[in-house]
């Protein structure tokens, strides 16, 4: 039986809602179908050859950089070391395409990031050697505290980019995440502001495949980590990780647009974490050996290196120049690190809040007061034991 | 509402029944116009004025990019309001209940309580978040949460609650200058109380950390914060008709904790009763009882008692009184305070 057949039926008018349309047209928000890709495509032509070898040199010191720290936490230099080791292009074109007015804020794993960007290697590594959290001035650098819970760090870069624009500041904010951090109830927050207030901030994610252990399928449900950007009413875009001169291309327009004033955008890099998570963490339970090698036969410095080689732009003289550069930094970093940090214990109490509380200034003295008596809590071989 | 009350006052210069709620929203007004920096932001705060009426008139007096409504995500608010610090803003937060705040306890626990002290004092964050809190208004569930020993367990937050219409205002512009983040919880059956009070010239009022002595007695110390000020001040009436001067001393502020205040009162009365509607287990009682016993064991006459809100979930409204404590509780607790072994 249909309405129609019901007895007075024909009486019935029912209401329309009020007029409804979409705020925002999806369609110019979604990425394309397959990652972006420059090197080894028609689009190499184009690339500045300047460009391509500042990004190698940095891709290369980079990657020494990685190795460097891995192996100072098994020396016990470091706590521990969160390597990038593959995502280099991510990490270097996140540092180059930023003015110095701008702002980058790191997830846990984007030492090199901030290392490209100028910041002192030793000082990039205070929280991961653990004698401070942070070792250099956020201001002064524009890089934001390393942020180990996930995500989290993604709205301050809202704030902080909207802070600038109302202060009429042309100050861009870059926020790097890892695809397991898409999870995370604070990027979703996060983009949902940066659109709403227009925020001038780029959501860089590196999907490396694994969040620790757990591959991407089983991270989300999306057909890619940029699909999300359409939900939020910014544009959404998919680049090569591993093509240093296509995520430096994908990240310098989405800055450009922020700049201008047209809002935030989500850029998904897809790439592979060539090392285990950490230190700590064992690969070989979750990932096959195959995998692992499909990747490195497109690795990052290799894309760039056939480019430059093939353009002419590069000779085995040159090549050996940037590695020679690079293991000098190696060389000084590794020198650095083994020099005991001089610590003072009173710090412990000296940046929790602007004036000491009554409890603190107690707790400070009985400190003083141990350390004055030579305790044995306090000396030095009690320090290497928890080491 | 507010703004017409205020005007009123401050155009006779005298002082004149204001409510809490008047006197905060004051205080916003007044730290806006004095530091452009300061900015409000939450939800429901610009044309609406927030639903208590807090911020009524701000987003109309200094437009709705100092006066922010966000979307609905307490850590997304509370997440860049660090970031608008971390660029020299001065970000004053509303969370609109107690319990809507607890999505933001991660930004507040490990960013906003640690930035100071993760980047070795050179990024301090000055940002003030103000929690409508506590039971009494026949709130349904979520909406009377006693919050306070969460932050108070958190380093690096001060935590602030004024229980009078001159604390109200002094408390809230000293916290939103403070260069250090301060959990403002504002309880909310106070927000209709009202004092004599000018707008033109508010009250000087002790700075935070500073505990005052409400009421001066010799019997026995009654010490509490916030919501609970009025029922012990009203207790300490009561109990004179037993012969029991009661002191009653406002906290004001858990961090800073005034310990010398709270020493100075309980060593001259020799007892002492903490008073507050949290839940008692874990609670600031403990703690407080702790910190007295520490200090003045040789002067207590009696065990330091705690009257504090029942160890349960918040009850539902029809069921809030027998919950909250009241006059008689704190009585019966002043009772017990082994007044035989006095002589």
């Amino acid at each position: 039986m249909t309405v129609q057949e019901l007895p007075g039926a024909a009486a019935y008018r029912p209401t329309p809602p009020p007029a409804w349309k979409p705020l925002t047209d999806p369609a110019p928000l979604l990425p394309d179908p397959e990652p972006y890709r420059v090197l080894g495509t028609d689009a190499a032509a184009g690339t500045d050859p300047e460009l391509l070898l500042r990004l190698y040199a940095e891709l290369v010191r980079g990657r020494r950089y990685n190795a460097q720290a891995t192996a100072l936490t098994k020396q016990g230099r470091l706590a521990v070391y969160p390597s990038s080791t593959g995502q280099e292009a991510c990490e270097i074109a996140a540092a180059l395409v930023l003015e110095d007015r701008d702002w980058l804020f790191p997830s846990y794993r984007d030492t090199l990031a901030a290392v490209a960007r100028g910041l002192d290697p030793v000082e990039a590594l205070t929280l991961l050697r653990g004698d401070r959290h942070t070792g250099y001035d956020p201001r002064e650098h524009r890089i934001a505290p390393l942020c180990t819970p996930l995500a989290t760090q993604l709205p301050h870069a809202v704030g902080l980019a909207h802070a600038a624009r109302l202060k009429g500041d042309d100050v861009v904010a870059l926020a790097m995440v890892g695809d397991g951090g898409t999870s995370e109830g604070d990027f979703h927050e996060a983009l949902n502001f940066a659109a709403v207030w227009r925020a001038p901030v780029v959501f860089l994610v590196q999907n490396n495949g694994f969040a620790i252990s757990v591959p991407l399928a089983k991270q989300t449900a999306a057909p890619s980590l940029a699909h999300k950007a359409v939900g939020y009413g910014m544009p959404g875009r998919l680049v090569d990780g591993n093509d240093a001169a296509a995520v430096h291309q994908v990240l310098s327009e989405a800055v450009a647009r922020a700049r201008r004033g047209e809002g935030p955008t989500l850029v998904e890099a897809v790439t592979y974490r060539m090392e285990a998570h950490t230190n700590a963490d064992d690969a070989t339970r979750y990932r096959g050996d195959s995998e692992v090698e499909a990747w490195r036969a497109h690795d990052p410095i290799r894309l760039l290196e056939r480019e430059l080689t093939g353009r002419g732009l590069l000779d085995e003289d040159g090549i050996g120049t940037v590695h020679e550069a690079a293991e000098r930094m190696a060389e000084a970093l590794r020198e650095q690190m083994n020099a005991d940090p001089a610590l003072d214990p009173m710090d412990l109490f000296s940046h929790v809040y602007e004036e000491q509380t009554g409890q603190l200034r107690e707790q400070a003295a009985r400190l003083r007061a141990e350390l004055d008596a030579g305790n044995g809590a306090h000396d030095e071989s009690g320090a290497e034991e928890g080491r | 509402m507010t703004t017409a009350a205020v005007t009123a006052g401050e155009r006779t210069g005298r002082a004149r029944p204001a409510t809490m709620a008047q006197a905060l929203g004051r205080a916003l007004r007044d730290a806006m116009a004095e530091d452009p920096t300061v900015h409000v932001l939450g939800e429901d705060v610009g044309t609406l004025g927030g639903v208590f009426r807090v911020t009524d008139g701000l987003a109309k007096e200094f437009g709705e990019d100092r006066c922010t409504d966000t979307p609905l995500a307490e850590a997304g608010i509370l997440g860049a309001a660090v970031g608008m610090a971390m660029y020299g803003l001065r970000p004053v937060v509303e969370m609109q209940f107690d319990a809507f705040a607890y999505p933001a306890f991660e930004q507040l626990v490990s960013h906003v309580a640690k930035m100071r002290n993760r980047t070795g004092g050179a990024m301090p964050l000055p940002i003030t978040v103000r929690v409508p809190y506590g039971g009494g208004i026949g709130g349904v569930e979520h909406h009377s949460d006693s919050s306070e020993a969460y932050y108070m367990a958190t380093p690096g937050l001060h935590v602030v609650m004024p229980a009078t219409v001159d604390d109200a205002y002094g408390l809230l512009r000293e916290s939103i200058a403070s260069d250090d983040p301060v959990v403002f919880l504002e309880p909310k059956r106070l927000y209709w109380s009202k004092a004599d009070w000018s707008p033109a010239a508010p009250a000087p009022v002790e700075p935070i950390g500073r505990a005052v002595v409400r009421r001066p007695g010799r019997s026995a110390t009654l010490i509490t914060y916030g919501p609970s000020l009025p029922v012990c001040l009203e207790a300490a009436e009561a109990a004179t008709a037993e012969g029991w001067d009661l002191e009653v001393v406002d906290l004001r502020s858990l961090v800073p904790f005034d310990d010398e205040t709270v020493a100075a009162s309980v060593r001259r009365t020799g007892r002492a009763v903490v008073v507050h509607e949290s839940s008692g287990f874990g609670g600031p009682g403990g703690e407080i009882a702790a910190r007295i016993t520490e200090q003045c064991f040789h002067h207590l006459e009696a065990p330091v008692l705690r009257v504090a809100g029942f160890d349960i979930p918040y009850p539902p409204p029809m069921q809030e009184r027998h919950h909250l404590p009241g006059v008689d509780r704190v009585l019966d607790a002043v009772a017990r305070l082994q007044w035989e072994a006095e002589s």
